[in-house]
């Protein structure tokens, strides 16, 4: 099979989500020499490890992000490679892109891909709790993968043919700037432990019990995104993809369901305590125990208990 | 100007899922409310239209229970409502459902269209910028912060790892709109009483399905458990316990 991968290119840095677009296309039978990569980079820094080709745009030119751009030049080279796959990783910049290559090539697009059987991409659905198969009716099919579902089993190895690709600038979406989230105060990533409060707190008052909890195991409170974006728990301590990725030897999920997002940022955790009314919740797949309760009733009275230690 | 904001009704996320007769998961005794990220979007248009005094339609498609949900998008502000009405909308592909919306646009001139990042239950991420590319227009995705001036739009995308790009655009666009954009409002009593007088139109999804489906569900299932840990469970005294005896077993963080 013929694959076309579409590496990423973010504030002068090459990401290493392209070995996984590695390890996916390898699963699926590509050789090497069916395998071609497109990225907007700079051509005189660190480029992708593989053999095949590399169409290189010079991000100088055609910016980091500038979908219609990007776009415009994949379409160039798909029409040259006619793979049967594009291939991009399931992020800010993949999912932005797959969909405009998908209708400019009524192509089927297949979101999030976290498992191939049978020659069938899966993902998952309602946060976890389901996962669906699907196939294309179609030549051709743009997938996007999960961060972290595929790896490579060793690093990645190789020289790509470089092809220059460009095009006079154009596109009416115009990227300004980055700016990173506001550092300073507690530091997460360094507590030993972690009791992350979810949207199961139910109120911002509820924060303190997980807190509470945080303080008598000597280590930090966390949050999950709703709670940060309720504004009930500073940016700093939100854990998961657009927050922290942490690893303590312990972290305390408090009505934390598990959406995707949340788990890659505490999947590494040494040793993950759930608790959570939801027995079926899918915080249940990385958790070493799972407390079937409701927080409420919990936290205060193990905290307790651990005070009296 | 005119807005227009597309929204989904989804089941609540805690619920029980069983798979269904027809293949998806079963629609019986499910919970159902405004996608989450849509309520984002729901509630950025209404401040574009506050702004502007925009004239702002919400569309939405699905069986007829969808209409509870979009009585919601018109009680928070919303002028207007399209319901396209469909009872197999859930097996219908995210090229198809884009496809229906622009059919539904296409001739409609909307400046600005707001849509979800993703939805809730699928999270495939593809609709709000399939309808763009479709209708031609301009998109940005995943906005976490959203101005208007001088008919052109600024936002904040949200990247990984923190970090956001900011981005202009000129009219007509689409976004779609991140968890955490804005505050969504709640329905005032006053304004759930104005929405019952709002107008709230049917089309038959057959007027706009000209599209043939790209891609095929072949199965949905459950995932199988990875997790192998310990449940505990019964009175939370008990809980507490038992918990706590493992922790000194399993970890050293009580050492």
């Amino acid at each position: 099979m013929k694959i076309l991968l579409v590496a990423e290119y973010r504030q002068g840095k090459l990401l290493d989500s392209y070995t996984e677009l590695l390890a996916f296309a390898g699963l699926m039978g590509a050789e090497s020499g069916m395998v071609a990569m497109f990225i907007a980079a700079e051509a005189a820094g660190p480029l992708p490890k593989f053999n095949g080709r590399l169409y290189l745009a010079e991000v100088s030119q055609v910016g980091e992000y500038n979908p219609e751009m990007h776009k415009q030049l994949l379409l160039d080279v798909v029409a040259k490679e006619q793979p049967e796959m594009i291939v991009l990783a399931h992020s800010s910049y993949g999912w932005d892109l797959a969909p405009r290559l998908a209708v400019a090539l009524r192509a089927a697009q297949i979101s999030e891909v976290v498992a191939v059987e049978d020659g069938l991409l899966v993902a998952p659905m309602c946060n976890g709790k389901l996962r669906r198969t699907m196939k294309s009716r179609g030549k051709m099919t743009v997938a996007t993968l999960q961060a972290g579902a595929f790896s490579l089993s060793g690093e990645a190895a190789g020289v790509p043919t470089v092809v220059a690709v460009g095009g006079a600038t154009s596109g009416k979406v115009k990227l300004l700037g980055y700016e990173s989230a506001q550092q300073g105060g507690v530091d997460l990533t360094k507590a030993e432990v972690i009791v992350s409060a979810g949207r199961g707190v139910g109120k911002p008052e509820n924060v303190a019990m997980v807190a509470n909890l945080a303080k008598v195991l000597r280590g930090e409170y966390g949050a999950s995104r709703p709670v940060v974006d309720a504004l009930w728990v500073d940016h700093n301590r939100q854990v998961g993809t657009t927050g922290l990725t942490v690893a303590p030897k312990l972290y305390v999920a408090c009505g934390i369901s598990g959406a995707v997002q949340h788990l890659a940022g505490m999947k590494k955790s040494e040793f993950v305590v759930a608790i959570n009314t939801d027995r079926d919740a899918p915080i249940g797949d990385v958790a070493d125990v799972f407390a079937v309760a409701d927080l409420k009733q919990l936290l205060p009275v193990l905290t307790e208990k651990l005070q009296a230690l | 100007m005119k807005l227009l904001v597309c929204i989904k009704q989804v089941p609540d996320m805690e619920s029980k899922f069983k798979i269904g007769a027809d293949g998806w998961y079963d629609r019986q005794d499910l919970a159902w409310r405004m996608n989450e990220y849509d309520e984002y979007g729901v509630e950025q248009a209404v401040q574009v239209k506050e702004q502007t005094g925009a004239d702002l339609t919400v569309l939405c498609i699905g069986p007829e229970q969808v209409k509870e949900t979009m009585k919601k998008a018109l009680a928070m502000g919303c002028d207007r409502g399209v319901h396209i009405a469909d009872d197999k909308s859930h097996l219908k592909d995210s090229y198809e459902i884009a496809s229906i919306i622009a059919e539904f646009a296409r001739d409609k001139n909307f400046d600005l269209i707001f849509a979800g990042m993703q939805s809730q239950d699928r999270g495939s991420a593809q609709v709000g910028v399939m309808v763009a590319e479709l209708l031609g227009l301009a998109a940005v995705t995943t906005v976490v912060d959203f101005a208007y001036a001088d008919g052109k739009v600024t936002v904040k995308r949200e990247l990984e790892g923190g970090v956001k790009a900011t981005v202009e655009v000129g009219l007509p666009a689409l976004v779609t709109c991140q968890l955490g954009l804005n505050t969504p409002r709640y329905p005032t009593l006053p304004n759930i009483m104005k929405a019952k007088k709002k107008e709230l139109l049917s089309v038959p999804v057959a007027d706009l399905h000209m599209a043939a489906r790209l891609q095929e569900t072949v199965k949905i299932e459950f995932p199988e458990k990875k997790g192998g840990g310990i449940f505990l469970e019964g009175e939370v005294e008990s809980i507490a316990d038992r918990l706590i005896g493992i922790l000194k077993a399993k970890t050293a963080v009580l050492a």
